[in-house]
């Protein structure tokens, strides 16, 4: 945002940045190479329904869209905070079609002018020892953090600070660490 | 980029910019009379002030309402509200804070989204649905990415200054006994120039405080895509105001102007034009336009 328009209280809603999702299949294999972290086949869209019918026929239709090939229906939940969730189901070791499915969610919303409704994303995975991993997409920043939660609203901080290490090469890491935000019990973790 | 669904309000910016350079006009005449008559000393006045008021400015509502600021762990929920929002608006996340008094109202301060606090009391928290306590804080963090704590600073520093110079006038300039023969002209003259912007500032910046207050709610209402959730916030909230205790309300009205919804005592009328805060019915036409924006048809 220019200073011209905070100056004139115009703030314009971000867009989102939707082409870093594409690197996410390559980060997979090196995780898996590196730490013995492998997916588990689950993504999920999450988003900010807006009021009104035209946003509610909208996510009505992406969903349609995308259960219309044989696989796993695409399941959709709404968090405490009021955030969409679109869960999508592929094999595990089916990475790129994993992201070209929520590639697809997010470029439907945001050619019907509602990218900056787009929340983040997040891609499932467990480390050797079993322990949940997600890998968060902030659409706004073009970014990824890790989130490991243990039991009972914790972190493990220590693993997250690994894995970011390992991404380090194949993705654009959040730098500002107050941004890696906790989605407890997010779909698809 | 794909093509916006909410249209920028051009009316109001245009009044936001006419309201701004009057301000701006008024400072530049008081400060040619500060220096054409005072020279050295009213130059010194004015950065003096500047310098003041932009260090008070920082933290006065916070401490006077007495926020605290709260970790993740103490308040995981407002947290969480703002991380998110946060992102979606792709802005530091503020410090958060929550007051403890019933009055149900949040506010934003701190001069640069670095230094930002949002706030909210405990009375708010507790009235409000998730939904429109998310609306709640979105419209706070539209006055932190607009630099609201900022712009109102340095627009009221013309009024501020002025009335300073209007009570030093009236209380020892006027009445004291003067040495040489045109003391008393140039004393008269600071004077009323300085009454005179006093009364234009006052109004300025009262209905620049209001536009503030409309783009900060559009903006919020875009942000989160949910104007009624602000709009019912609204309605809530300025219904219980008038219904609360009046030493909470003597406590809290000099910091309208970074409220929510101002605290106005019952039974106190002020006229539109001296408010810091749009009228409710202006506020609520507002947002069902933005409502129904969203629901055209892609």
């Amino acid at each position: 945002m220019s200073w011209l328009d905070r100056a004139l209280g115009r703030s314009k809603p971000a867009a989102p940045d939707l082409d870093q999702l594409f690197a996410v299949p390559d980060a997979a294999l090196t995780l898996e190479a590196a730490v013995g972290v492998h997916p588990i086949g689950l993504g999920s869209v999450s988003f900010r329904a807006a009021e009104g019918g035209a946003f509610a026929s909208l996510t009505k239709d992406v969903q349609e869209l995308l259960d219309a090939d044989d696989g796993p229906k695409v399941e959709r939940s709404v968090d405490q905070f009021g955030y969409t969730w679109l869960l999508v189901r592929h094999q595990p070791d089916d990475m790129p079609g994993l992201v070209t499915d929520l590639h697809a969610i997010n470029s439907t919303l945001q050619d019907n002018g509602f990218g900056p409704s787009l929340l983040c994303s997040l891609i499932g995975f467990r480390t050797p020892s079993d322990a949940k991993l997600g890998l968060v997409y902030l659409y706004k920043r073009g970014t990824f953090y890790p989130f490991a939660p243990t039991t009972d609203q914790q972190r493990d901080n220590a693993l997250e600070l690994q894995i970011r290490g390992q991404l380090a090469n194949d993705l654009q890491v959040e730098p500002d660490l107050a941004r890696w935000f906790p989605v407890w019990g997010a779909p698809g973790l | 980029m794909a093509r916006s669904r909410y249209l920028p309000d051009r009316g109001l910016t245009a009044r936001m910019v006419f309201t701004m350079f009057l301000l701006g006009l008024l400072f530049v005449v008081l400060g040619a009379v500060l220096i054409r008559y005072l020279g050295g000393l009213g130059l010194i006045l004015i950065v003096g002030f500047l310098v003041a008021q932009w260090f008070f400015s920082d933290r006065v509502a916070l401490f006077s309402m007495g926020g605290k600021e709260v970790s993740p762990q103490e308040a995981p929920e407002l947290h969480a509200m703002i991380d998110r929002l946060c992102a979606l608006a792709d802005m530091p996340k503020p410090k958060v804070a929550i007051a403890d008094s019933d009055v149900p109202n949040a506010f934003a301060t701190g001069r640069s989204p670095k230094r930002a606090v949002v706030c909210a009391t405990t009375g708010i928290m507790a009235r409000l649905e998730p939904a429109e306590l998310e609306g709640v804080l979105s419209h706070e963090l539209s006055h932190v990415a607009h630099r609201d704590v900022t712009v109102m600073t340095i627009a009221s520093f013309v009024g501020v200054l002025a009335g300073f110079l209007t009570r030093i006038a009236l209380y020892s300039g006027m009445g004291s006994r003067r040495g040489n023969d045109n003391g008393a002209p140039v004393v008269l003259i600071i004077t009323l120039v300085s009454v005179v912007v006093y009364a234009l500032s006052f109004l300025l910046t009262r209905a620049l405080s209001r536009y503030r207050e409309l783009a900060a709610d559009r903006a919020g209402a875009v942000l989160t895509g949910q104007p009624s959730a602000l709009a019912s916030a609204l309605v809530k909230i300025s219904g219980e105001m008038a219904r609360i205790p009046s030493r909470d309300l003597r406590q809290a009205e000099p910091f309208n102007a970074f409220f929510f919804t101002p605290a106005v005592a019952p039974g106190f009328s002020l006229s539109t034009l001296f408010s810091t805060h749009p009228t409710i019915e202006r506020r609520l036409e507002q947002l069902s336009k933005i409502s129904t924006e969203l629901g055209r048809p892609a």
